[in-house]
């Protein structure tokens, strides 16, 4: 039974409740038990008292978007050490896109996933089933198994899919089990052998581009099939500035959409793969300077309603190969609050927006628990050191896999404490006073 | 030219890292060597005991045999590896393949691959000098060097020409390294295909592009006709061949419309009627022939160059 937690001084952020104050939070028996004014709580002789004095305080922190490899390729990830490196990040729930080996198709999968999470005990992982069986684009999957095991949402995330006609009866009968469909949107016979970003710098570099409408096309079509289908959608990892607009525009008619980017988009440009850098090889491509100040922006107004991190773990002899062959994707789990962080310091996000995109929307759009720290809800928190500064080497990583564009940088904000279900996940060395 | 400089690269990955000053003094060591090549002793002893590795992943006879007489003409020992297809099918990377090769200790290693950046992976993973003899649709250095070679002999220049290159300019890696070169030396490049065949972005690497190829030519010093590959018909990416050679292929009306004493050039392998007219591939104007034997001596400058020859 996890004990008695005080957090004290803390910044607190509650977006759900609108609380943005310096506040102590009083864990007991796995839930929030008080918020209350600074001092105002007895401290409980058997309990731990942390100072969190110019930490955030935050409800823990979910990632709607990471593969976690298991089953099938726990040479890049497990369930345990990717959930690990969650913690370590300050997430405290995860949703696990179905691309596994075999694909989380059936509700077989879906329970060893939840089985191998509740024994690794770092973090929620909500599994994703695919749309069709074997993420092979023909056949739907059996969204209701799926959904009774535990499964929260489907795609076939890693693919598109490719069959108009399919994805709008996943969109039909994903409503009679009440899944969230998730599109990877991208037009495979205009993406095709393609390794960045098209344009100039793919010239320069003999590489085969992949243009940014072949990620829009499909935007919008999948956009055209949820209001047509009158059901809700969210869209992955988006990446372009049209893709934007088009959402913008459908949200505006009141299509049900929802949008996730990941930090890499906010961060990056194409440069970062000059050089053949594979660690910044992942699709869609980094995309131009225009594309991510749109990106940006639409984290700012709300066209986008989440940050998740498309972890995509690979080993090194999946990525120190010719850049073509080199496999698509970066780990993200570590880097993410300070990249985030970032964005609050440059003034493109404030605190409060921040805690929105990584927690609040996240549980909202996968309709899960979490993104509050209300009174009686799980004390599932984070726990943030904005200032903390620090190199991100590869020793540093939990992650299996180190394949991150990142390593090297210096970034600046940390999670410092993890609570799941009122349990410490992570701890961060250091400083940190107890 | 600067008192002090020295060509100081350790490997020739594409014309895109050598300054112009480099460029002048490949093509001057290039022009010393190909006096031995006249001789009736075609060696000289300048890098016995060295070894070159000729790896090639793609076949090409011609560029191969053009990279190991002129190792062979300085008295290196070379070795030929080639793989037909790529030996990742077999599981061995061109890493694991590398690493093999270290434990023969080559100073040099002449690499032909179908993946763009193979070569700079190459020499990130090994202690050899590596020279890029091509690497899929980014680069070939060597071949842009020997058509900077040869237009610079036939015209006694390159600064303040103009140079038309036509064909598959966005799969072509002598059209990268040409466009590369010839706009470093100071001429002026213009590019000409089907639209399908024209990456985005090439002006950056210093190319006008016109529309139809009579406007490309007009007033150029050199024609280069670059080989369209049958292969790449199962992209939509032009009708038929037939098509192609009526609208872009260089005949002599597209030759009229060039500097009187334009000359033509061709990477070659030829498709004879397809992309050049045969009658001008084999006329008075073609310096194609003269491009091979450029070929030898531009390999035995950048060997020699690279290998620390001074
Ligand atoms: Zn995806
Ligand atoms: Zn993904």
């Amino acid at each position: 039974m996890p004990g008695v937690i005080l957090l004290k001084n803390g910044r607190v952020i509650d977006p759900a409740n609108g609380i943005d104050q310096i506040l102590d939070v009083l864990i007991a028996d796995g839930r929030i038990s008080a918020v209350a004014q600074p001092g105002s709580l007895p401290e409980q002789m058997e309990g731990i008292v942390y100072d969190v004095q110019g930490k955030w305080v935050v409800p823990g922190l979910i990632d709607m978007h990471v593969h976690l490899r298991e089953p099938g390729q726990e040479y890049k990830e497990t369930i345990a050490t990717g959930t690990r490196a969650a913690a370590a990040g300050g997430f405290t729930a995860v949703a696990a896109m179905p691309n596994t080996r075999p694909v989380n198709d059936n509700q077989t999968v879906t329970l060893f996933i939840l089985a191998k999470a509740a024994e690794a005990g770092f973090a929620r992982v909500y599994p994703v089933g695919a749309i069709s069986s074997g993420s092979n684009g023909e056949h739907l999957a059996e969204f209701g198994e799926l959904r009774q095991a535990g499964a929260v949402a489907v795609t076939d995330d890693g693919l598109p899919v490719g069959n108009s006609q399919l994805m709008r009866r996943a969109l039909e009968y994903a409503g009679d089990h009440d899944l969230l469909v998730i599109s990877h949107a991208e037009e495979m016979t205009l993406s095709h052998g393609g390794a960045m970003n098209d344009g100039p710098l793919a010239t320069r570099l003999g590489l085969r581009g992949i243009p940014h409408v072949a990620e829009e096309i499909m935007v919008y079509r999948d956009l055209a099939l949820a209001e047509f289908t009158r059901r809700p959608i969210h869209i992955a990892h988006v990446s372009t500035r049209e893709s934007l607009a088009l959402i913008r525009r459908a949200k505006e008619k009141g299509v049900t959409v929802t949008a996730e980017t990941a930090p890499h988009y906010f961060t990056l440009t194409e440069t970062a793969v000059d050089g053949y850098n594979t660690l910044a090889k992942m699709n869609p491509p980094l995309r131009t300077e225009a594309d991510v100040a749109a990106v940006r922006e639409a984290l700012r107004d709300g066209t986008l309603d989440a940050i998740a991190t498309d972890h995509a773990p690979h080993a090194e002899l999946d990525k120190d190969i010719e850049f073509d062959l080199a496999a698509n994707g970066i780990i993200g789990l570590e880097t993410a609050v300070p990249l985030t962080l970032q964005l609050v310091r440059e003034n493109q996000l404030d605190a409060r927006r921040m805690v929105e995109l990584l927690s609040v929307n996240p549980a909202r759009i996968l309709g899960v628990p979490g993104g509050t720290l209300s009174v009686g809800a799980a004390a599932d928190i984070t726990v943030i050191d904005p200032e903390m500064k620090f190199v991100f080497s590869r020793e540093s990583i939990l992650s299996k896999s180190r394949n991150s564009p990142f390593l090297g940088w210096e970034l600046q904000g940390k999670a410092v404490l993890t609570l799941l279900d009122g349990r410490i996940t992570w701890r961060q060395d250091g400083d940190f006073s107890s | 030219m600067d008192p002090e400089y020295r060509f100081s690269h350790k490997h020739v990955l594409g014309l895109a890292d050598l300054s112009a000053e480099d460029i002048r003094t490949v093509l001057q060591t290039a022009e010393s060597f190909k006096e031995i090549s006249s001789r009736s002793i075609k060696k000289v002893p300048t890098l016995r005991g060295k070894t070159i590795i000729n790896f090639f992943f793609e076949p090409s006879t011609r560029t191969r045999l053009s990279f190991e007489v002129a190792a062979k003409r300085m008295s290196a020992d070379t070795f030929n590896i080639s793989s037909s297809g790529s030996s990742t099918v077999k599981g061995e990377t061109l890493i694991d393949t590398a690493r093999n090769l270290a434990a023969m200790n080559p100073d040099c290693i002449i690499l032909r691959h179908p993946r763009s950046g193979s070569a700079r992976l190459l020499a990130d993973h090994i202690n050899a000098s590596v020279i890029n003899a091509g690497d899929g649709t980014h680069e070939h250095p060597s071949q842009g060097l020997l058509d900077l070679m040869t237009v610079r002999e036939a015209k006694g220049r390159i600064a303040g020409l103009k140079i038309a290159i036509i064909g598959d300019i966005a799969h072509s890696r002598v059209a990268h390294s040409n466009i590369i070169g010839f706009s470093k030396m100071g001429a002026t490049v213009t590019v000409c295909g089907p639209a399908t065949l024209i990456p985005p972005g090439i002006e950056e690497l210093g190319a006008q592009v016109s529309r139809t190829v009579i406007e490309a030519v007009e007033g150029a010093d050199v024609i280069m006709a670059l080989r369209i590959q049958k292969e790449r018909q199962q992209d939509p990416l032009f009708p038929s061949l037939r098509e192609y050679a009526k609208f872009f292929g260089v005949s002599q009306k597209v030759v009229d419309a060039a500097s009187p004493d334009a000359i033509i050039m061709h990477p070659g392998p030829i498709n004879r009627g397809v992309e050049l007219d045969p009658q001008l591939a084999d006329g008075s104007r073609s310096v194609i022939l003269e491009q091979v034997t450029n070929g030898v001596a531009v390999r035995m400058a950048l060997i020699y160059l690279i290998m620390g020859g001074d």
